[in-house]
């Protein structure tokens, strides 16, 4: 579904990705950890195709298509999703309108009729109880004013919207207490199916004891320098990553 | 211990203007009035070259033709212009070979001041030129500035000794026709300093020049250009106080400051002149125009002024931003309080790519006064990415004084991002009451607030400079609170 | 009766019209309104009209477009056509009470039976006879002709408008809309002047709809006094739709008594030279005032909204936002001053005005000014000039939506902080899809023109 080759990227002439590999299969999980300014994070904006990063090596392909070339919204078309660690506050957006606007854009790009006000509605309805997201959220713009769990929430509610073949989580878990922790996982596990991967990017390792991840990846200074299973992850939060660092000090 | 207690009160209270005394020194004026004739006088009595004279009649003419400007908020009684002195000096030989030839009376009164003149007695590095009435007594530390090659001297001797720097660069940024009061400044002015920094050399001390008005009926008219050659440093300090006078008397001053490449200016103004008795007699009248071009790239100029005295007071330090990635600074404090009027503030114009500016004004209006802030952001069409912000804000503190704002913004660029916000509030009596209730008095109370509230700006001066102000500020505003 | 006169050194032309026509001016026209004629020409004969050099009009200098050969009606014979048969508004499945009025001179209304009882709607030629005291203690009372030479030249030459009274107590359920056509052969200059007062505990809201339906150049001066009484509610919609030969300047000058709460709200979607004065003076305690407009300019058009709100009186309240997109060449300005009066103690005042540059060839001038001479004040006001944000425009296509639908969402988004303070929902509805259809270029910029019906067939639409 993924694979990305030797990928390195740049902003302002200084290079934070430095040679990555990796292949995601359908249906996996991997779970990508690293020290803070590792790289985690430019990662997921470079394949989401923030502009502000600058691709100056190597390939990704994503459903046999070069995802490079592609731009960010046909990315999002082709089913790849990125719930962002900030998710941005748009005042005056609403979220009805904001989803009905993607969820029509996604249909026509496959080709599909637009969908019913009616028919609409219910999915927003069905959707919002499947990730348990409060009901009046909805009806405000998008993000505004929103707290820092409820902004996470909506990540995963756009998600279930948007029924992505890939998504990606940005460090999701980053500022949320346990129970929207659990909410955000029981929300991610429910869209699980064995066509939908995803890429879990996180600092620790609580959020994988409620998303379980097939492998886990350590990223250090723009390179994956291990990778394992998912008790990687338990060894990491034991050991912390100091000995990561000295492992692979250039 | 209690009598120091009583000095520091009397200090503190005693709330008059502390610099209104006169000096009786033997002066050289010339009469009274305007006229083509006293310019050439003026020029004679310098002993100026015929390029200074030509630069004067032209602004002559030029002034002659123009009006006073009326658009600003304020209420000025009519100035008859032939009614001022245009030229007085010390009479004494201003050519000092040492401390020892300075007049004893203008020691005292720099003294007095606490003005240092005296090098040996300095312990905090700053160079000053002690400008009194219309010429430059004596400048500090030259020696020692001109081993870096730092020019520092009085405006008159560099017309001298320096006329390549002062052909090329006097009246570039301020030129004559401006407007009224630089067209008359050019026609008039006398002295004032005069900085060349050349390239790549970090200016090791403040420089400093220190205004004071002493002779009755006359008018100041200096006249400051700073020069930073590419890759230098130089910040410059600049205060004033006047004798306390029933009648008003002029000042109306230019400074012109132009930045090189990657060149860094920092100005500095604590405006302490006379600013008129309670019932609003006498005063200066502080007509200024000062501006800035920074001209290289990657060149930076900032402005910040204290302003607490003068009757009224008409000033716009001001920022061309010529050079890509240019940076423009103004932060500025204006207080005032019984019959003043200030209209002030300053005018960043983008004109490079890249270029920034930032404005921060804090208005205090007490008594009877009117306090207007008044700025101007313009980004041309060719200025790519500029950048503004504005922040100006007013505090009342009483309920016969006037606050008031007017930003102009023009913009012709679509990748700009300009921001300006305004608050005037008073100060809130939840504040002071909780003040009160530790023990402050709600005098000190509102010193505190007010501090608090200008104290973004007062952390750009240097430190003497910043110690002044403060203390200054308090005074200004003694008796505000009833 | 037509006067086609060419105006080359402005007030000495319009001097000479004035006595040249001065029988006719005067005839039909209410005491009232003749007895200012003298003294408001004067002061238009001192000031003329007003270019950049004065201060209040530094950003929109008048002077070309009130020259040049233009016609002026000087008896209702074009009110009479059945041009108004022929008009359909943009704003049609409203339900309003219409009245409309043709370049300037009241024409037709709705049959009066659906009016509640004892309101007024009428030309100010009848004003007079059916409220004639009403008419003569409030006419040219809050326009302020001295400070403003175009109110003075309003004052001076408007022969006829339209006038409302509603009186104490009554709530008028539907909006009263107030729809002027500017049509004819010939290029033309028209004056209106409309005078509203809403008596104590009244409530009224008016939509003033301005149109142009033949592709002759118009320029038009229009004068509105409003007078909002103790504890009445007033609102006015101010929806500007009209092609870029058009030059009108748009006077509403609002007068307001105890616990009076009124808004204001300038929609201008399309317009040549568009300059609205919106001046609100609260001259009683507890008074409440909204001042909005939103300004959407493309092509060479260009918009000035100028305000004065002057609280006079202290415990008052103003809130103003002014918003305003720029696209091709368009230019705009805003001037607000805030006056706070000395003792108008407890004051509140807020004040915002944004734009967004969306090419290089768009301007804004701002200046949004605050003077206050109180100190128990809270006033602030805020100006910013920018583009539309990169961030949300990422977030928005990492959703999917494309580069063109999101800057349409972002821009409505901007626009709707404005369209949402409008408080009739159905207008609100209606002005929603007219602004999202704006930016969608799918409202033509001549709609509801009938004469260019075809984009960019004919030259005003350029």
């Amino acid at each position: 579904m993924l694979v990305i080759k030797d990928l390195h990227a740049k902003i302002e002439d200084k290079e934070i990705l430095r040679g990555i590999n990796l292949e995601v299969k359908p249906g996996e999980v991997h779970a990508i950890m690293g020290p803070n300014g590792a790289g985690k994070s430019t990662l997921s904006s470079v394949l989401a195709g923030n502009e502000k990063f600058e691709v100056s090596e190597g390939s990704v392909s994503f459903n046999d298509k070069e995802l490079l070339e592609l731009s960010p919204e046909d990315r999002a078309r082709e089913g790849l999703f990125l719930s962002f660690q900030y998710p941005i506050e748009i005042p005056g957006v609403s979220m009805v309108n904001f989803m009905r606007t993607a969820v029509n854009e996604h249909r026509k790009y496959r080709g599909e009729d637009p969908i019913s006000a009616s028919e609409f509605l219910k999915l927003m309805r069905d959707k919002k109880k499947l990730v348990e997201i409060d009901s009046n959220l909805t009806n405000r713009s998008v993000n505004e004013g929103f707290s820092g769990g409820e902004k996470k929430k909506n990540e995963i509610f756009q998600m279930a919207m948007l029924e992505p073949k890939l998504a990606i989580l940005d460090e999701t878990d980053s500022g949320l207490d346990i129970d929207a922790l659990r909410v955000v996982a029981n929300g991610v596990n429910k869209l699980k199916s064995p066509e939908r991967s995803t890429i879990v990017i996180t600092h620790y390792q609580r959020l994988l004891d409620y998303i379980v991840p097939d492998y886990v990846h350590v990223l250090y200074k723009g390179r994956i320098v291990k990778s394992a299973g998912k008790e990687l992850a338990l060894e990491l939060e034991e050991k912390g990553y100091d000995w990561i660092k000295k492992e692979f000090e250039d | 211990m209690a009598e120091d207690q009583n000095k520091i009160l009397d200090e503190v209270t005693g709330g008059e203007y502390k610099y209104g005394f006169y000096t009786d020194i033997e002066m050289d004026t010339i009469p009274k009035g305007l006229t083509e004739d006293v310019i050439r006088m003026i020029s004679a009595k310098k002993n100026e070259p015929e390029y200074m004279l030509e630069f004067r009649l032209k602004a002559f003419e030029k002034w002659q033709k123009m009006e006073m400007p009326d658009w600003a908020h304020l209420n000025i009684p009519e100035i008859d212009f032939q009614d001022i002195i245009y030229y007085a000096a010390p009479k004494k030989k201003p050519q000092l070979e040492s401390m020892d030839d300075v007049d004893p009376e203008l020691r005292a009164t720099f003294d007095k001041l606490g003005i240092p003149l005296d090098e040996q007695k300095i312990l905090s590095g700053v160079a000053v030129d002690a400008v009194i009435d219309s010429v430059s007594v004596k400048t500090t530390f030259k020696e020692t500035l001109a081993e870096k090659g730092i020019i520092f001297c009085s405006i008159s001797e560099a017309v001298h000794e320096f006329p390549d720097l002062v052909k090329k660069y006097l009246g570039t940024v301020v030129t004559d026709s401006d407007n009224f009061f630089a067209a008359l400044n050019s026609a008039v002015f006398t002295d004032g300093s005069f900085v060349y920094i050349p390239k790549g050399v970090r200016c090791p001390m403040e420089l400093s020049t220190y205004f004071r008005i002493n002779a009755m009926n006359t008018g100041q008219f200096e006249r400051t250009l700073i020069v930073a050659d590419d890759d230098s440093y130089v910040s410059y300090l600049e205060g004033c106080t006047a004798p306390q006078r029933d009648e008003n008397q002029l000042h109306a001053a230019i400074v012109e400051i132009v930045a090189n490449e990657r060149a860094e200016v920092k100005y500095s103004t604590v405006q302490n002149w006379y600013p008129g008795d309670k019932e609003g007699k006498g005063g200066i009248y502080n007509f200024v125009t000062k501006r800035a071009i920074c001209k290289g790239d990657y060149s930076k100029v900032s402005w910040t002024q204290v302003e607490t005295g003068s009757a009224i007071t008409w000033k716009y330090p001001s920022c061309i931003l010529q050079g890509d990635h240019s940076v423009g600074e103004f932060y500025s404090v204006a207080v005032t309080n019984n019959y003043q009027q200030a209209d002030t503030g300053t005018k960043m114009i983008h004109l490079g790519k890249n270029t920034r500016s930032l404005i921060v004004s804090k208005g205090v209006s007490a008594g009877k006064s009117q306090n207007s802030y008044r700025g101007l952001v313009k980004v041309s069409k060719r200025a790519d990415n500029a950048r503004n912000f504005s922040q100006c804000d007013s505090l009342l503190l009483g309920d016969r004084c006037g606050a008031h704002t007017f930003p102009y913004l023009e913009i012709a660029n679509n990748s700009a991002k300009v921001e300006h916000e305004a608050t005037t509030s008073k100060i809130g009596e939840d504040q002071i009451f909780y003040c009160n209730q530790r023990g402050l008095s709600t005098e000190d109370a509102v010193g505190l607030i007010v501090n608090g509230y200008v104290k973004e700006v007062i952390n750009q001066l240097p430190m003497e400079f910043a110690v002044e102000a403060q203390k200054l500020l308090q005074i200004s505003l003694e008796g505000s609170v009833g | 009766m037509n006067v086609a006169c060419r105006i080359v050194n402005l007030q000495e032309e319009y001097i000479k019209l004035f006595n040249d026509q001065k029988s006719l001016l005067q005839s039909g026209a209410p005491k009232k309104m003749n007895s200012l004629r003298d003294d408001a020409l004067k002061i238009f004969e001192e000031k003329g009209i007003p270019s950049n050099k004065v201060e209040a009009y530094k950003y929109t200098n008048l002077q070309p477009y009130f020259k040049g050969s233009l016609n002026v009606a000087f008896t209702n014979d074009a009110a009479h056509n059945d041009i108004t048969q022929h008009f359909h508004c943009e704003v049609p499945q409203l339900n309003t009470y219409n009245v409309f009025l043709v370049n300037g001179w009241f024409s037709a209304k709705d049959s009066d039976l659906n009016l509640p009882d004892g309101v007024i709607v009428c030309s100010m030629q009848e004003a007079e006879q059916k409220a004639p005291d009403v008419f003569e203690k409030y006419y040219g009372e809050t326009a302020p002709m001295k400070e403003d030479s175009l109110v003075a030249m309003n004052t001076a030459f408007a022969q006829d408008g339209a006038f409302i009274y509603v009186p104490k107590g009554v709530v008028l359920d539907k909006p009263i809309q107030l729809v002027n056509i500017m049509t004819g052969d010939e290029d033309r200059l028209a004056f209106q002047r409309n005078l509203i007062v809403v008596d104590e505990n009244a409530q009224l809201k008016v939509m003033l709809c301005d149109h142009t339906m033949s592709s002759q150049r118009f320029v038009i001066n229009t004068v509105t006094e409003v007078f909002a009484k103790e504890n009445s509610v007033f609102d006015v919609y101010n929806v500007q739709n009209q092609h870029n030969l058009t030059t009108q300047v748009q006077g509403i000058y609002v007068h307001q008594k105890k616990n009076s709460n009124i808004l204001t709200n300038n929609l201008t979607l399309h317009a040549g030279i568009a300059r609205n004065n919106v001046n609100v003076t609260m001259d009683d305690d507890h008074c409440e005032s909204h001042v909005y407009g939103l300004y959407l300019s493309d092509k060479n058009q260009h918009v000035d909204n100028s305000t004065f709100i002057n609280h006079a009186k202290p415990d008052c309240q103003s809130f103003e936002l002014f918003k305003g997109v720029m696209d091709d060449s368009a230019t705009g300005a805003f001037s607000g001053r805030v006056y706070v009066a000395q003792d108008a103690q407890r004051t509140n005042a807020y004040q915002s005005n944004n734009n967004l540059l969306l090419t290089d060839n768009a301007k804004i001038n701002s200046k949004p000014q605050l003077e206050i001479y109180a100190d128990d004040v809270k006033c602030s006001h805020g100006a910013t000039v920018g583009q539309l944000d990169d961030e949300a425009m990422f977030y928005l296509r990492a959703r999917g939506i494309n580069k063109e639908e999101g800057r349409i969402l972002l821009m409505f988004a901007f626009a709707y902080e404005v369209i949402e303070k409008i408080r009739v929902e159905p207008l609100k509805e209606q002005i929603r899809g007219l602004v999202e259809k704006r930016f969608r270029g799918e409202f033509d910029k001549c709609d509801s023109c009938v004469v260019c019906g075809q984009p960019g067939s004919n030259a005003s639409c350029l």
